[in-house]
């Protein structure tokens, strides 16, 4: 019935209650993404363990950081490759 | 051996005091044994609420600072033989209790009572770490609102961070109208967000005034909405399956008006 009225009244304004999950929602995706400096070392070291199975790496150059920016929140790694390894034999091939 | 539950919230003013007040005194009423600890040194206030101010003579820093004996401290509830308070310190330093003292005060009270119910302070600083300190599980308290809901989340991570896991959610001053009309978030819609388990919700009720404002806690008063709420949280606390509230707003004639016209209520 209400909704019947809205119809004939026209479009209606987004209700409140949807503004305020999409904006916590994304204060929360902010919010979540601080962490802490710990975790990204490991994070690092994780990455170079996985990564030098496969090409050489200069390891001190090595970034990796969270990119917060309005609408997401993006994990950048710049990693500076040395050159690829020879040994990897591709067993699927 | 008794259970440790703090109740905690971030942003001040959702409602952790009347929380504690309002479980405490539904264990008791269920036969438990139980302690309440105000935890909120400096600001003091779970004693008004239960309305026990006037007996105040010790308090938990003379407990932790070995001014009194622990057992001297404890007051008395006026209408539950089982129930007790532990009131915090309204006039001394606020790092006088330390993580390590209220670890060792909640091993001491498992011994005898079979809930211990921590009222946290609000934000996430010293004071809300020693609260937690000797907790078995938590309770987080928030509102519909963004503030307060945004708080809660950050609790949660701080609550799991050390090692409290999978802390349950109770959702206070819930207006069913204003959820109706699409102006106030949702049970789904906080439980989507902040995806942990709900413990229970309580309707925004003028009872809770009333209730605070005599210093008796609403989950005695059999005619109030929020003192059912309080109720059913109450015996979820002790692993009882109740089902959820029927928080409908609306009256009995525009009901069977819906139900003659064929629209669901």
């Amino acid at each position: 019935m209400i909704d019947f009225l809205r119809n004939i009244l026209g479009k209606e304004a987004p209700r409140s209650k949807n503004i305020a999950k999409e904006r916590l929602q994304l204060v929360l995706v902010h919010d979540r993404a601080n962490i802490s400096p710990h975790l990204l070392e490991d994070l690092k070291e994780d990455l170079i363990r996985v990564i030098t199975n496969y090409m050489e790496i200069d390891e001190n150059a090595l970034e990796v950081q969270l990119n917060n920016d309005d609408q997401s929140v993006a994990l950048v790694a710049n990693i500076p490759v040395i050159k690829m390894k020879r040994d990897y034999q591709d067993l699927r091939a | 051996m008794g259970e440790v539950i703090v109740i905690t919230s971030g942003k001040g003013g959702v409602g952790k005091t009347t929380t504690t007040a309002n479980i405490g005194t539904g264990l008791a009423a269920q036969g438990k044994k139980v302690v309440l600890i105000d935890t909120d040194i400096g600001l003091r206030n779970l004693d008004v609420v239960m309305g026990l101010e006037n007996r105040i003579v010790y308090d938990l820093v003379d407990v932790t600072q070995g001014n009194c004996r622990l057992k001297q401290a404890l007051i008395k509830d006026k209408r539950f033989e089982g129930l007790f308070l532990l009131p915090a310190a309204q006039t001394k330093d606020k790092n006088a209790v330390s993580a390590d003292d209220m670890k060792k005060l909640c091993e001491e009270l498992r011994e005898e009572f079979d809930y211990i119910i921590v009222d946290c302070p609000a934000g996430i600083e010293q004071g809300f770490k020693n609260a937690i300190a000797g907790a078995d599980r938590a309770i987080v308290v928030t509102t519909p609102e963004v503030s307060a809901v945004r708080d809660a989340d950050r609790i949660i991570g701080l609550l799991e961070a050390n090692n409290l896991k999978r802390p349950k959610l109770v959702i206070n001053r819930l207006r069913a109208d204003m959820v109706k009309r699409g102006d106030m978030m949702n049970i789904d819609d906080m439980i989507d967000i902040l995806a942990i388990e709900l413990l229970g919700v309580v309707p925004e009720d003028e009872q809770i005034v009333i209730s605070t404002n005599k210093g008796e806690p609403a989950v005695l008063d059999m005619n109030s909405q929020a003192g059912q709420a309080y109720r059913n949280i109450t015996k979820r606390v002790m692993n009882q399956e109740v089902p959820l509230l029927n928080l409908d707003y609306e009256t009995g004639i525009v009901k069977k008006l819906k139900r003659l016209l064929g629209l669901k209520g």
